[in-house]
């Protein structure tokens, strides 16, 4: 990694326009009906300044002090995966000609333009080295994730704003981006100076970097970074913890804990959580067609293991109970992913815990979990 | 007959003698049959495929049944509804009831926590002639229900998928998620977490593709509870965290499904 050089929020501009110049479709965060959501952005302005989010269990709200940080907010509702997994896509569709009877199958590949995700943070960054390995790197590779993830450009933000949600520092990486960006940013607002460190860590990053122009960080800009940085650590780790020790073997055990049972009277089984989930991969298909029968589509969309369809084998639902779901879903991401992918699937973003309409935190449930198994224990 | 077999006979008998479709009502405010009238694009598609044997809504003209396939509309709420809907299902095929009406019992059915008898000498000058039951309830209470469509009103998408599957002999792929995940899939941020909105959308059945939420107002429950649909804790959060009182709660889940989403004990305030 180059060392670090500083921006002012001008320079910020020339990136995006840099990066428009190259051909690059840029997407970042802004403010819509009182969330950060992400959308195609192509000047600052757009950015959500003085905007920051307080969240806890099943609540997030926003509140703007006026100051002009642009990454003052922790995270939103939506998740990178949309860009490189869309919600719902047509994978092909087919027309029979009225006179041959012959059958045409075109198949929908993606838009093939270059994709830059502006002010992607540490989780969201692991969380799509983790999706990679579902994606890209196992025998089989999806490849229409491949096409939209091959020319991604990364433009991190280590975090400055931490919200109650946050536990990325239990999942082993963040707040600080360490690896997996091309530009890494650490946004500085203090005695009403405003600056940016910028980090590169690809060849792709460096060009951009050196053709944006930077300037050199004093040692004071540094040891405002270096604050920054460490702030955002400290609360992370004040914030309430996932506890991983041994927690594979943990769950194997607890499978038929009466436990699960308590979560269904809370749970709703709606599903919301795997939808907010950065590293959540599911998706069904569905099969389409007009009514003369003779053009047909087939799409594919997000799906949940909270769905009653989701585990539909001939005759019935292998998971009917709430309690088998949420048992299905919380041992996949913390347990048997890493027999599966030989890691977690939680990046500890917190998304689950303040989307959840009735509140459920993961955390909480995972130690009472333990408190339990701890008793029987006895 | 089941879905699956109607490939046996769909595909050979669709191009010489179309089947038959009858459109069927009972109390209701027509708003489903509209939503086929309303497919205005692929209604002649439908003629094309179908024969519209029997659709008042649209058309004086009626033939004889039996039928192949007969959309109701409407729930069973007086003495002549319980003759008629026998009589509708002996003639059809495959009987498909549309709406929150049919599928069950829609907002008439708020008469089955009342007396119906306090209603009818409010409502009309002269009570005598009105002969009603003191229940509203859906078709499939009284006749077997070959597949049911919920909402108020059905999506059009889903009775023309319906209709589709039906002519191709396979299954309709109707999802039985909550509105929750066709929200998501919209990328919404949730109502009931940024703005405190009191929303059924983690209860109710799919199908509206999130229409409520996506004009930033929450889900009402009008296509009904969903699979695992847990009332009690919804309403406990409700109660708790955004302060509705038990009369609120009653109201918020006896709009549209007024007897299917089952109130469960409150906690006292
Ligand atoms: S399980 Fe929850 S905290 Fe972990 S990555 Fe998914 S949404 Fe984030
Ligand atoms: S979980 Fe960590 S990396 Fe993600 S937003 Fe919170 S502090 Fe930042
Ligand atoms: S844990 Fe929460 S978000 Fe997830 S299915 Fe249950 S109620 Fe819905
Ligand atoms: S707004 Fe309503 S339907 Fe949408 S996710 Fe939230 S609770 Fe579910
Ligand atoms: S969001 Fe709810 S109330 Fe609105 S149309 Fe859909 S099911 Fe009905």
């Amino acid at each position: 990694m180059t060392e670090c050089r500083k921006w002012n929020v001008e320079h910020l501009q020339t990136l995006l326009d840099v990066l428009n110049a190259q051909g690059y479709c840029i997407y970042g965060p802004q403010l819509r009906s009182d969330a950060v959501v992400y959308g195609e952005i192509d000047a600052i302005e757009q950015l959500p300044a003085g905007w920051h989010d307080q969240q806890s269990a099943g609540s997030y709200r926003m509140d703007s002090d006026g100051d002009p940080q642009l990454f003052g907010y922790a995270l939103g509702p939506q998740s990178w995966r949309k860009y490189l997994q869309p919600p719902r896509e047509r994978l092909w569709s087919a027309k029979t000609n009225t006179d041959t009877q012959a059958i045409t199958v075109s198949e929908s590949k993606p838009a093939g333009k270059k994709m830059a995700f502006l002010g992607i943070r540490a989780c969201e960054v692991h969380a799509i080295d983790i999706q990679d390995d579902v994606f890209l790197n196992g025998t089989i590779q999806d490849n229409r994730y491949a096409a939209r993830r091959e020319n991604l450009f990364l433009v991190a933000v280590n975090c400055g704003h931490v919200v109650s949600t946050c536990f990325c520092t239990s999942m082993g990486e963040g707040p600080k981006v360490d690896a997996g960006f091309d530009l890494c940013l650490t946004e500085v607002y203090k005695n009403g100076e405003h600056f940016f460190a910028v980090a590169a860590a690809s060849d792709c990053g460096r060009s951009v970097l050196q053709v944006c122009g930077s300037a050199k960080l004093s040692e004071s800009d540094k040891r405002l970074v270096t604050k920054v940085e460490r702030d955002a650590r400290l609360a992370v780790e004040q914030n309430v913890q996932l506890n991983t020790e041994g927690i594979e073997q943990l769950f194997y055990n607890a499978s038929d804990s009466e436990y699960w049972q308590e979560l269904a009277d809370r749970c709703l089984s709606c599903a919301n959580c795997t939808m907010v989930c950065p590293s959540c991969f599911c998706s069904n298909t569905t099969d389409s067609g007009d009514v003369s029968g003779r053009k047909f589509e087939r799409w594919q969309q997000w799906d949940s293991c909270f769905s009653a369809d989701f585990s539909y084998l001939h005759g019935g639902s292998v998971r009917a109970s709430t309690a088998s779901r949420y048992r299905q879903w919380l041992s996949h991401k913390l347990a048997s992913w890493q027999q599966q992918f030989g890691r977690s699937g939680c990046v500890g973003c917190g998304r689950c815990v303040s989307w959840c309409p009735v509140g459920i935190d993961l955390r909480a449930e995972v130690q009472a979990l333990r408190l339990r198994s701890h008793n029987a224990d006895d | 007959m089941d879905w699956q077999s109607r490939i046996v006979t769909a595909i050979p008998t669709a191009m010489d003698t179309k089947p038959k479709l009858a459109v069927w009502k009972f109390a209701s405010c027509d708003g489903c049959q509209l939503s086929l009238l309303d497919c205005e694009d692929e209604l002649l598609a439908v003629a094309q495929q179908l024969d519209i044997a029997h659709f008042s809504e649209a058309s004086s003209q009626v033939s004889e049944g039996p039928f192949d396939l007969s959309l109701v509309e409407g729930s069973v709420s007086t003495p002549d509804d319980l003759e008629r809907i026998q009589k509708v299902r002996q003639q059809s095929r495959f009987l498909v009831s549309i709406g929150a009406c049919a599928s069950a019992g829609g907002i008439q059915a708020l008469r089955n926590y009342a007396d119906i008898s306090d209603y009818i000498s409010v409502v009309y000058a002269s009570p005598s002639y009105i002969s009603t039951l003191k229940t509203s309830t859906p078709i499939s209470q009284h006749v077997k229900v070959d597949f049911e469509l919920r909402g108020c009103p059905i999506d059009k998408h889903q009775l023309l998928h319906v209709i589709q599957t039906y002519l191709q002999g396979r299954r309709p792929q109707i999802s039985s998620d909550s509105v929750c995940v066709d929200c998501k899939r919209n990328q919404i941020p949730c109502l009931m977490v940024s703005q405190q909105q009191a929303c059924l959308g983690p209860i109710t059945h799919a199908g509206c593709d999130a229409l409520c939420p996506r004009f930033n107002r929450a889900c009402f429950g009008c296509f009904g509870p969903k699979n695992n649909c847990n009332t009690r804790s919804l309403t406990a959060w409700l109660q708790s965290e955004q302060a509705l009182s038990k009369p609120e709660l009653t109201r918020l889940l006896h709009t549209f499904n007024s007897d299917s989403f089952v109130e469960p004990e409150y906690a006292e305030e």
